[in-house]
């Protein structure tokens, strides 16, 4: 059960943006903006930050619902693993290796990235606006994070809701569906 | 401005969040944002953010820097104090939150909107920090500059700067 009263049938986040929907529409252009608007990472590439920020703040429903983003996005269930133990081993390129560590960094706190590891990515050839994205969509993960958790939002029931779930955000991105969320209620 | 994209949406949240309809007053959201950015050593947005507090606190100023010494030990409402309580431990990480927390602000008098836009704040502010000391910006010495900052925030909100061509 959640601190506050969010409705039964959307779990971690989505009661949430459902709760106050006022709030929510300007989180949710900005994540639609960083996670599917124009960039030259990809949106496998991104949903993949997302997840280690996720998985780093121990937020089970965001890293799990991002975890599926990515294995639709990419046909790939083992890169998440494999970044999750280490993204410096895993099949990413050498530039995603730098940007992941960023993100890492702005986890701990946006204090502990250092030069050293910008003119990294700039030597693995990131652009500035590569790094302002993956600084930002660290940031913007630990701020769902620490919502999601920070009012003791439920999990759901079935795990089969984070594949449906992931296939939403891959389909439909981050905007509101103009229909609501009625017809995810279970028929009792 | 580097990126007016994704800067847009980040001053939509800054101006809904802390000038949006709430039952919290712009001060207590401003004083919010100042504690979370404090305990996250931001020292633009606390600076900033505490400006703006001091700057709708009026005669009651100084409880922006009562808070950030010790906010058990400053004059606010027991409602606030709980809050702040609950604004720390989001800083530090959102699994922190415990129900015993969230029944001492319910005791205090807080309410469902209460307890959602002080985690959120606090949330936004975890991200606001982390966006601001990850791309090392320019962050301005002089406290005068800040007092400037902080009446700006109140007088005009928060909203995406025009663009100089």
């Amino acid at each position: 059960m959640a601190y506050i009263p969010v409705e039964e049938h959307l779990p971690g986040i989505t009661g949430l943006l459902e709760f106050r929907k006022d709030t929510a529409a300007p989180i949710r252009a900005l994540t639609q903006e960083l996670l599917r608007g124009p960039s030259t990472l990809t949106e496998a590439e991104r949903e993949l930050i997302a997840t280690v920020i996720s998985s780093g703040n121990e937020c089970n429903f965001c890293s799990a619902a991002h975890t599926a983003a990515v294995e639709a996005l990419s046909g790939d269930s083992m890169i998440v693993e494999q970044v999750k133990r280490d993204y410096r081993t895993a099949a990413v390129s050498d530039k995603m290796k730098t940007l992941l560590h960023i993100a890492t960094l702005v986890r701990v706190s946006g204090k502990s990235v250092t030069p050293e590891s910008i003119d990294d990515a700039k030597a693995a050839g990131a652009t500035d606006i590569e790094i302002h994205d993956t600084v930002l969509i660290a940031a913007l993960f630990c701020l769902y994070n620490r919502y999601v958790d920070g009012l003791g939002t439920a999990l759901p029931d079935d795990v089969s809701y984070y594949k449906t779930l992931g296939e939403r955000l891959v389909n439909h991105g981050y905007t509101r569906l103009p229909q609501g969320y009625d017809h995810l209620k279970k028929n009792k | 401005m580097f990126r007016p994209e994704t800067g847009k949406y980040l001053y939509e949240i800054a101006q809904t969040l802390l000038r949006g309809p709430s039952p919290l007053k712009e001060s207590e959201r401003e004083m919010i944002a100042a504690y979370v950015s404090n305990k996250n050593n931001c020292g633009f947005c606390m600076n900033s953010h505490a400006a703006a507090a001091r700057c709708l606190l009026g005669d009651e100023e100084s409880l922006m820097d009562d808070i950030l010494n010790d906010p058990d030990s400053s004059a606010v409402s027991n409602k606030m104090k709980a809050l702040l309580n609950i604004a720390a431990k989001v800083q530090v990480s959102g699994r922190e939150v415990s129900q015993e927390d969230i029944d001492n602000a319910r005791e205090a008098g807080a309410n469902d909107l209460d307890i959602h836009d002080t985690v959120l704040i606090a949330a936004s502010f975890s991200m606001f920090n982390r966006y601001v000391d990850g791309l090392n910006s320019l962050t301005p010495e002089n406290k005068d500059d800040y007092k400037e900052m902080g009446i700006r925030m109140v007088e005009k909100g928060y909203s995406l700067p025009k663009q100089k061509k």
